[in-house]
């Protein structure tokens, strides 16, 4: 089975009661999700993008089963969601930044032999993934400590740890850095690369951080308004997206615009000026036409930021 | 097999979290016997007064107020037991973590708050029973099965209270906050239950309601068997009968709620 996660024209739409004025109240549909269609093959790791309210967390419930499709066809693992929602829950693991699934009072190793429980997971199997999940996500030390004990970054780990103790085939990741600190983000994205290389766990990550899908993620895909607006690789956003690189050129002294075939100027600030080219072509030939013409002192290239590009398409989808 | 180890290890959980807070126990313990106190020299104001109200002489009315003490937290009748935590999670939508989990919502809180009520019974409920005993004329039953009859009935009250309490929560699916739903409750509770009063006191109709009513079987029943005034298989038959039907009304709603589950934030 290639396409591990498969939705076909998914809807869900949303009624909304609003208050319009004394006991009256106006009915209105709220598209959260329309007509998505995507697969995602086993072993594949997928950024799942787009700004608030596109239908990112929409999408994720249904995978999960909390949520029904108001129209279309999901599938995970060949199991219909929302009608064998404790079937599926074996098979998946999901990981929310900003909610817990721990057992808040309680030292962290109670919420681990709840899970042992709930997943009915064999003995043996339990402590060999236990030992392995602390290992790798340094937990020892915590295991006897009160989940509301435990900093921001620890409990995220705990939480990681918590969603893998079945063996889960596929794992939803909501924001699964948010508030961590540079360090802690670094271990749970090393974390993350290695269950899905060793493992072969599908990983369907959901994020603001997009250095997140830059560590870790070789397609993407971009939500906006409930439709799916780019799916592919990461490099291919920038083209989508329409974005530039920029070379920054300091010369020996104020000089107007540079004139260089193939890019423009957008800043000039003293002897320092920015040219703009896209991001599909070379630095190589701009920076051979000014070195012939012009007294060049130094120069550098900057990378579009992705961030830019992203909202460049959003901003691009809104409009249309 | 699998499904009653996993609700074992709930109600575990549940009584562990509330073992955690030593200081909070021995706070509510202290409460609980204050206000005991106070309820005692009312009540002995009260029968002597007018003895054998209620149908109570004096050493009955005040086994009832211990007893009520005892009770009191481990049924939260007035309020603390696992509701406040599952409204919280509805309003913030946490409650959706609960319900991809391959467990039963019901089952689930059910497991969580009688390992809470144990807890309070053992921690909170079995101190103030004692030291009333000690410093008052009480009445106690002789017979080890007379105090059998007695614990299976808080056994079946603790399923009551859940079924009650377990709707009052779930209102915060329509209500988000059930602030006012847990006051009325907390209200309805207190009264009906027969904390303030025995429910044998209250004359005509109203007696005749009230004792009809689920609250009753929190505190009403189970004293009426320890203090050698009720029939065991009635008393269980009425306990049982509302058990049932306020879980089965929390089912229908729980599906009702889960449906149209909106999660709140995310």
């Amino acid at each position: 089975m290639s396409d591990f996660i498969a939705l076909e024209k998914v809807e869900k739409v949303f009624e909304v009661r609003r208050k319009t004025g004394f006991l009256k109240r106006e009915r209105r549909e709220v598209r959260a999700v329309d007509s998505l269609s995507f697969t995602v093959a086993r072993g594949e790791m997928v950024g799942y993008i787009g700004p608030n309210g596109a239908g990112k967390s929409t999408t994720i419930k249904m995978l999960t089963g909390i949520l029904t499709p108001s129209a279309g066809r999901l599938r995970v693992a060949g199991i219909d969601p929302a009608r064998e929602r404790a079937r599926l829950a074996h098979r998946i693991g999901v990981v929310f930044g900003q909610r817990t699934t721990l057992w808040w009072d309680l030292p962290l190793i109670d919420s681990y032999r709840l899970a042992h429980r709930m997943y009915r997971i064999p003995d043996a199997r339990y402590r060999e993934n236990l030992d392995r999940l602390v290992d790798l996500l340094e937990l020892g030390e915590l295991l006897d400590v009160p989940v509301r004990q435990l900093s921001l970054g620890q409990r995220m780990r705990g939480d990681i740890a918590a969603a893998l103790l079945h063996d889960p085939d596929v794992l939803y990741l909501d924001e699964p850095t948010i508030g961590l600190d540079v360090v802690s983000k670094a271990k749970v994205r090393e974390f993350l690369r290695e269950l899905n290389a060793e493992r072969g766990t599908t990983v369907l990550l959901t994020t603001h951080d997009l250095q997140d899908i830059e560590q870790l993620c070789s397609r993407v895909m971009v939500i906006d308004h409930g439709r799916l607006v780019y799916d592919g690789p990461l490099a291919g956003l920038h083209e989508a997206g329409e974005s530039e690189r920029t070379l920054v050129v300091d010369l020996e002294r104020e000089l107007p615009a540079v004139e260089v075939p193939a890019a423009r100027v957008v800043r000039v600030e003293g002897p320092r000026q920015w040219l703009a080219f896209p991001a599909g072509q070379s630095a190589a030939p701009v920076v051979a036409h000014l070195a012939a013409r012009y007294p060049l002192v130094d120069l550098s290239v900057r990378e579009p930021d992705i961030e830019a590009v992203i909202a460049r398409m959003y901003a691009g989808k809104t409009v249309s | 097999m699998g499904a009653g180890r996993l609700y074992a290890a709930v109600a575990a959980g549940g009584f562990r979290r509330y073992a955690t807070y030593r200081a909070a126990t021995a706070a509510g313990v202290f409460t609980n016997t204050v206000f005991g106190l106070i309820l005692v020299y009312t009540y002995l104001a009260l029968w002597s007064e007018k003895p054998h109200l209620g149908g109570y002489d004096q050493a009955q009315a005040v086994t009832y107020v211990w007893l009520g003490q005892a009770l009191l937290s481990t049924l939260a009748i007035g309020g603390g037991g696992v509701e406040d935590e599952l409204m919280e999670r509805i309003r913030t939508g946490d409650v959706a973590i609960d319900l991809y989990r391959p467990a039963d919502l019901q089952l689930w809180w059910l497991a969580a708050d009688l390992g809470r009520a144990f807890f309070q019974l053992l921690g909170r409920g079995v101190v103030p029973f004692v030291f009333g005993a000690l410093c008052f004329p009480v009445y106690l039953p002789a017979d080890a099965g007379t105090w059998a009859a007695f614990l299976v009935s808080v056994g079946l009250a603790m399923l009551v209270g859940f079924g009650i309490r377990y709707l009052v929560a779930l209102s915060a699916f329509w209500l988000l906050d059930g602030t006012g739903v847990v006051q009325m409750a907390w209200l309805a509770g207190f009264f009906c239950s027969g904390m303030l009063l025995p429910l044998n006191v209250f004359p005509g109709t109203l007696g005749e309601v009230v004792r009809a009513l689920p609250w009753s079987s929190l505190l009403q029943a189970p004293a009426d068997l320890l203090l050698g005034r009720g029939d065991p298989v009635r008393t269980y038959l009425f306990q049982a009968g509302w058990a049932a039907a306020l879980l089965g009304a929390g089912r229908l709603v729980q599906s009702a709620a889960t449906r149209r589950v909106v999660v709140q934030g995310g």
